[in-house]
């Protein structure tokens, strides 16, 4: 059904270092048949932004395990905005508290994954997604 | 019978048992095919047999003697019990003061200071990318002034502090040097650790700054600087705690913790250090994982292998460069987000590995860290947790009380064996730093994340709550929250510590140590005068960027 590949680009926005569950579902998503593209750390709100137009993604995921996701995610939603280009999706995944969840999720953020979440459940939300906005 | 005789006659009687056994298994299946976090199967029992050519003096020997398998001290907790230390921080040094008290209060023994991520990242917090960031995971430290207020009340002669601080390690030991002096507690009398590890940075918790070469000569200035001035400080804590987070196996901990600390002492070697001057300092921090004896086993043969390593490979002469200290933490990695009170069992169960491990301090983790930052009664309940070990079910009367179980010997073994494979392997690639720049180390461990995350989602490795016994017990937590506003306060205090200081001291300073980090000078004593003038950790950092650059991550995926 898919002729062209998912394209999603996975980053880590904001200064934490943690990067064994972005690196971990870049790897699956990728064994799932998506086009991973992954920034590496130290992102900022408009390096994403920038580089998921560039590479022309559909979905972006952003890992954040610093506390940050608060004042990081939402601008992210915003830039993407006012560059035209809301319908990427946007995921988040880390350490995020479930009352912070509602409100990201209320801003713009698709989704939130938390620790435990697998990556069976990531690569089935954005198949599903993208289906039903087709 | 002599030995020989007593080992035939016991390898037939395995024999003949492991026949008896397959029959049964017809009937009677076992559950799964049973193995460590490492892959290594895991045998039906353990015996003898397992335990090859086993030499009690040479593998194990006497408490406090080399290889130090069985602890480092002869008395080990029968004298003093581990030193219980809480990592924290949050919000402005105000709040984390707060904490360190209480938790000092409650019985804790040691401080260990959290910091936010610009601090460990060099950047002052009204820098552009500190939004969001400052106070959140640890205290945010601008200036002298913050840790002026960060000890107060804490009597630096009595406590001793570790600090998990890396690429800026040595302007936040300055600025607890200089603490100290104002509180009348000359250097030699104070003692703590700074993390001081970039290594282990590139490969697994990415606050680094500068190139890996220019920060290695950093971490030699502290060690030489250290070396006369601080005698009670633990220069370096060589940690495998984060490798292990990042999703490595126990054995990929050891070694790579381990080679990271042979590139350590190569390089203070290099700078024409003698080995038992530096070598007593350093220190180690692992992770106490899930698989109970398979983490009691590796700190044992971290410390037997680290001992061997000083000895045969450095020529060591002072058994106090031989003996591997280290701090334990639980791991973070292993709680769970669903029914976030069972953590408490596992971390009760991953403490209990790091004392019956003979570590020398420890931190427990609390049970809502998967969801937030601890909140102050889930930190005690891990508190209690270690003085529980400790002090009521006799784990800590006896040295080394799982010692000369076969299974364990065994398992000790295997990792002493397999770690030293691994070294050999770096040590082929031109030791650590270069099979960092490889990117060697980051796709071992990432392989191994991967490979686990597989084995949870596939159901072969069990974790409750999350792919086995789910639903039920999500009793909502109190979480901790970080006051929003902390990030404009602390700015309004760092812009007000610039405008009180002497500029003129500041720039001089700041002049000199370019000078020295140009020269090839020792760097230490001129960030301990930028320090004492007030200028701020950004400010030093900076200068420290202009001359060294900066490092860039190589995506290894």
């Amino acid at each position: 059904m898919h002729n062209k590949p998912i394209r999603v680009l996975v980053g880590k926005i904001g200064l934490d270092g943690h990067d064994r569950g972005a690196k971990v579902v870049a790897q699956a998503l990728r064994d799932a048949g998506m086009e991973v593209i992954y920034t590496g750390l130290r992102q900022t709100p408009e390096q994403i932004v920038e580089a998921a137009l560039q590479e022309d993604v559909q979905v972006i995921g952003l890992s954040i395990l610093s506390g940050a996701h608060m004042q990081l995610l939402p601008p992210v939603v915003d830039l993407l905005k006012r560059r035209g280009a809301a319908e990427i999706m946007i995921l988040a995944g880390g350490i995020i508290p479930r009352d912070d969840i509602a409100y990201l999720k209320e801003v713009g953020i698709t989704e939130v994954f938390t620790p435990g979440a697998s990556t069976r459940a990531i690569v089935d939300f954005i198949r599903e997604q993208l289906e039903l906005t087709k | 019978m002599d030995e020989n005789q007593r080992r035939e006659s016991l390898s037939r009687i395995r024999a003949n048992w492991e026949d008896k056994v397959k029959k049964a298994l017809v009937k009677n299946p076992e559950r799964k095919e049973f193995k460590l976090d490492s892959g290594l199967p895991v045998g039906r029992v353990y015996d003898p047999l397992d335990w090859e050519g086993a030499d009690y003096l040479e593998q194990l020997g006497m408490p406090g003697e080399y290889p130090f398998t069985r602890g480092i001290q002869p008395t080990m907790y029968r004298g003093r019990l581990w030193t219980m230390r809480q990592y924290a921080g949050f919000g402005a040094a105000e709040e984390t003061n707060q904490r360190f008290r209480y938790l000092l209060k409650q019985g804790q023994t040691g401080l260990s200071v959290a910091f936010d991520l610009p601090t460990q990242i060099g950047y002052d917090s009204d820098h552009p990318l500190a939004r969001g960031e400052v106070g959140k995971v640890g205290v945010a430290i601008d200036t002298l002034k913050d840790m002026e207020i960060l000890m107060d009340q804490i009597p630096l002669d009595q406590v001793s502090t570790s600090m998990t601080i890396n690429a800026p390690a040595a302007v936040l030991l300055a600025m607890y040097m200089a603490v100290a002096e104002k509180q009348g507690v000359p250097a030699d009398k104070i003692s703590g650790t700074i993390q001081n590890d970039i290594l282990k940075e590139y490969v697994a918790r990415g606050t680094y700054i500068f190139p890996p070469r220019e920060s290695m000569r950093l971490v030699v200035d502290i060690f030489a600087f250290a070396g006369q001035q601080l005698p009670n400080w633990n220069t370096i804590s060589i940690s495998g705690y984060h490798i292990r987070e990042a999703g490595s196996t126990a054995v990929q901990e050891v070694a790579f913790t381990l080679s990271n600390a042979v590139a350590y002492v190569q390089a203070a070697l290099e700078a024409g250090m003698d080995v038992d001057l530096f070598a007593p300092r350093l220190s180690f921090f692992f992770n106490a994982h899930v698989n109970f004896f398979e983490e009691i086993a590796k700190f044992r043969a971290a410390r037997r292998l680290w001992a061997r390593i000083m000895k045969e490979r450095f020529h060591a002469l002072n058994p106090r460069s031989m003996m591997l200290r280290f701090h334990a933490q639980t791991a973070g990695s292993s709680l769970t987000a669903q029914q976030p009170d069972v953590n408490i069992m596992r971390v009760a169960y991953q403490a209990l590995s790091a004392v019956l491990g003979g570590a020398q301090s420890l931190h427990t983790n609390s049970r809502d860290e998967a969801l937030a930052l601890p909140s102050e009664h889930s930190v005690l309940l891990a508190l209690r947790t270690q003085q529980v070990i400790g002090c009521e079910i006799g784990v800590a009367d006896t040295v080394d009380p799982v010692g000369g179980s076969y299974y364990l010997e065994a398992l000790t073994d295997h990792i002493e064996r397999e770690s030293l494979k691994y070294i050999g392997k770096i040590d082929d690639m031109g030791g650590a730093v270069a099979a960092i720049e490889k990117g060697y180390l980051q796709r071992e461990i990432q392989e191994s994340a991967y490979r686990c995350q597989k084995e949870v989602e596939s159901g072969e490795r069990t974790v409750i709550g999350v792919n086995c016994f789910t639903g039920g017990g999500e009793a909502p937590i109190e979480l901790l929250k970080v006051d929003p506003m902390v990030g404009e306060r602390q700015v309004a205090r760092l812009k007000e510590t610039r405008a009180d200081r002497d500029s003129k001291h500041v720039s001089a300073a700041l002049q000199q140590l370019r000078r020295a980090a140009q020269s090839g000078e020792n760097t230490m004593p001129h960030i301990l005068e930028a320090v004492k003038a007030y200028a701020t950790l950004g400010e030093i950092c900076g200068v420290l960027r202009d001359i060294f650059g900066e490092y860039r991550q190589q995506i290894t995926l």
